[in-house]
């Protein structure tokens, strides 16, 4: 009883976070102002000599980004060599 | 897992060395075109599936070197890493090859354009570096992975060369 009762107020909660993010999302056609996103188009190739912008985005600008998706890479092969190491777990 | 028939083989030799050339092209080519050292080293990462489907577990567990694919892991990262830290004149990560001239470092016309292969800086050197990465350490995954699933189930000798 008590898990239900829990239960719908978390539902009522997300529902209500959703209902009111969707009635303040701009009419379809019209997206909203983006500086960021402007200022990546319009600069990323004088600056650093690239035609890719996704690429001077994820290995530049976002730089710190991408060296921890590279080590989250890097810590799932320790984890998988660990799991499946010679021997087991079971000698 | 067994071996697959002899036309699987031989296709499965000469396609290979295809797919290989292809995801090396994506890594090398990042910064010009869709893709990276992510996705190129997935592209290549799926060598070692495609032989451990095709010639079976024995005969892709002696020609792996795993030694080889860890030392390809490790310097990727560093290489990507150091790349980073070399900026650190003016900050981390900061693009310090590019429009120097020299290595990675011509200019592109702006606008639309075909694309230049030796331009964009430090952006290149991390796409191989991560491409490295990747590439060892997912052929790294399904190696151990496939090891370890046969150390469990326990069969028997496996054969190899024999058509089904």
């Amino acid at each position: 009883m008590k898990k239900k009762v829990l239960f719908m107020i978390a539902i009522l909660v997300v529902a209500g976070t959703l209902w009111g993010a969707l009635e303040r999302v701009h009419p379809f056609g019209e997206p909203a102002r983006a500086p960021m996103d402007d200022y990546y188009l319009q600069n990323a190739q004088e600056e650093r000599a690239v035609n890719n912008i996704v690429t001077a985005i994820v290995f530049d600008y976002r730089g710190f980004d991408t060296l921890g998706e590279a080590a989250v890479l890097f810590t799932a092969v320790c984890s998988v060599l660990a799991l499946f190491r010679k021997g087991g777990g079971h000698q | 897992m067994k071996p697959l028939s002899v036309v699987v083989r031989t296709i499965c030799d000469i396609f290979m060395w295809f797919m290989a050339v292809y995801g090396a092209y994506i890594i090398i080519h990042g910064h010009i075109t869709p893709g990276g050292g992510f996705q190129g080293g997935a592209v290549v990462a799926t060598l070692i599936a495609f032989m451990l489907v095709s010639h079976g577990g024995e005969k892709m567990v002696s020609f792996v070197r795993t030694g080889m694919y860890s030392a390809a892991e490790t310097t990727g990262l560093l290489l990507f890493i150091c790349a980073g830290f070399f900026g650190i004149a003016t900050t981390f990560f900061y693009n310090f090859l590019a429009k120097q001239g020299g290595l990675f470092g011509s200019t592109v016309p702006l606008g639309a354009n075909s694309g230049v292969l030796n331009s964009s800086g430090t952006i290149a050197l991390m796409n191989m570096g991560v491409g490295l990465e990747v590439i060892g350490g997912l052929s790294l995954i399904i190696y151990f992975m496939f090891r370890g699933i046969r150390l469990h189930v326990e069969t028997g000798s496996e054969e190899t060369g024999h058509d089904r």
